[in-house]
């Protein structure tokens, strides 16, 4: 084990930059955050006080502050999105926590839609934007909340709720 | 109830701390100020349908008297987290504030962690602390759902916590050990089935280890609260009586916002500082919840 390699029982803060990359395939703090910018229109400034660290291969935490890496524990703040991996998603912590600061990609549904995308199930629905990965939102308590991540592709919104937080809320 | 007798020269109204110990506890929650506010969480949990009863003394508390939380959109939204009415208290006597570095030592399943975090408005440093790997896993969950990003998990025995992946002391500590869980009668009736004194004696030498790195973790001038379910002086009053006679700390006045009665200066053959009085017991008769015990210590100069 040397440090070019990623260890995946560890939290290695992410380099600043390609020119700080010493583990292969790593991604950089200013991909992710050009990432969210481009897929959802969330401003960089959002993410100011937060750091971002890998641990297990591409998993990407956010943690409010920041620590000496590498850091021997359990978790750091919460899992934050998915790297080294064609397209990168986001989890569906992520997009509850920050979902909110998302200006794009972004399908409101109905509540009987949202239920559905709730319990895990796939609908054939419309949407005029990009395909790939939206930031789900629906009414509560008298605004738009974003509840999950959903893949748009071929007509179709997946539902990409993990199993463990899926509820079946159907009447 | 056998062993709840014990605790008849401790208790003013026996008859009623007795018939409350025999009801069941309505369930509660607390909202997630993380995420969302009291007011639109009041609003989701009304429009669901649910019936809720706010309490007197926390204004993010509710007692849901026909509903278990769960499912339904606050809840998987991580507004609410189900949390015991009386075991939110220990963090509102910490008040932690934003920016600061706080400790929680004994921290599965994450309720009390997830609320010092919201305190903190998610900010600063929450560190919590379990040893067991599964209840952690309970509290890495509940900390994702909540949306808790100020915090790092550790796996390790409290006694024996480490500093070193922090830096500096904390300013602040939540000591909320395991105990023998008297005071969750009404939650699990039979949570005194296999109450031994031996058990109760031992868990108290732990108690006191935890107390005690608690106290050498925290800066001088610096907060450390000691909370438990239980009624056994051994695993409160003479806890602390152990930290006052061993580490650099004092007990210090509070305001409970719940109707309690002192800590306790003497138990069978023992007495414990005067100072005891400043801890206080809560019992369940006094606010209709479960029993609780806790104390706050400041850390002075060696």
């Amino acid at each position: 084990m040397n440090d070019t390699t990623n260890v995946g029982t560890r939290f290695d803060r992410l380099p600043a930059t390609a020119d700080d990359r010493c583990v292969e395939g790593r991604a950089t703090r200013r991909e992710v955050l050009r990432w969210w910018d481009e897929r959802f229109g969330v401003d960089p400034e959002v993410f100011e006080a937060y750091s971002f660290w890998e641990r297990g291969a591409g998993k990407v935490w956010a943690f409010h502050g920041d620590l000496d890496s590498p850091v021997d524990v359990e978790g750091l703040g919460i899992t934050f999105l998915r790297t080294r991996q064609e397209h990168w998603k986001p989890t569906l912590s992520a997009v509850q926590r920050f979902g909110t600061y998302a200006r794009k990609n972004c399908i409101e549904l109905t509540e009987t839609e949202a239920r559905r995308f709730f319990t895990g199930e796939d609908q054939e629905l419309d949407w005029d934007g990009d395909w790939g990965y939206l930031v789900v939102t629906h009414e509560l308590a008298g605004e738009q909340e974003p509840l999950g991540v959903g893949l748009y592709v071929h007509g179709e919104l997946r539902s990409m709720v993990p199993k463990g937080r899926q509820r079946d809320l159907r009447e | 109830m056998n062993v709840l007798e014990r605790y008849e020269p401790l208790i003013d109204d026996f008859e009623a701390f007795r018939a409350a110990c025999e009801r069941p506890l309505p369930s509660a929650v607390r909202v997630n100020t993380i995420k969302t506010t009291v007011e639109r969480a009041r609003r989701a949990m009304e429009t669901a349908d649910m019936a809720v009863e706010a309490v007197d003394w926390h204004p993010g508390v509710f007692r849901l008297p026909d509903d278990q939380p769960g499912t339904n959109w606050p809840y998987v939204h991580g507004w609410l987290h189900g949390q015991e009415e009386v075991s939110a208290l220990p963090a509102v006597v910490l008040d932690p504030q934003s920016g600061e570095r706080v400790w929680d030592a004994c921290a599965a399943p994450g309720s009390k962690t997830s609320q010092l975090a919201a305190l903190m408005d998610d900010s600063g440093l929450v560190v919590a602390t379990d040893n067991n790997l599964g209840r952690l896993s309970a509290l890495r969950s509940n900390a994702e759902r909540l949306g808790v990003t100020n915090l790092a998990v550790t796996v390790e025995d409290a006694r024996h916590h480490s500093l070193k992946p922090f830096g500096d002391p904390y300013d602040r500590v939540l000591v909320d050990v395991p105990c023998s869980c008297e005071g969750t009668v009404r939650k699990n009736p039979d949570a005194l089935d296999n109450w031994t004194l031996d058990h109760v004696q031992g868990i108290s030498g732990v108690q006191k280890g935890i107390l005690g790195r608690a106290i050498e973790v925290t800066r001088e001038g610096g907060t450390v609260v000691y909370s438990t379910c239980t009624f056994a002086p051994e695993e409160n009053e003479a806890v602390l009586q152990h930290a006052l006679e061993s580490s650099p700390c004092r007990l210090v006045e509070f305001d409970c916002p719940l109707e309690c009665t002192s800590g306790v200066t003497e138990w069978e053959e023992e007495r414990f500082d005067d100072s005891m009085r400043r801890a206080k017991r809560i019992y369940p008769h006094h606010n209709d919840t479960g029993g609780f015990f806790c104390a706050k210590l400041e850390v002075t100069g060696g």
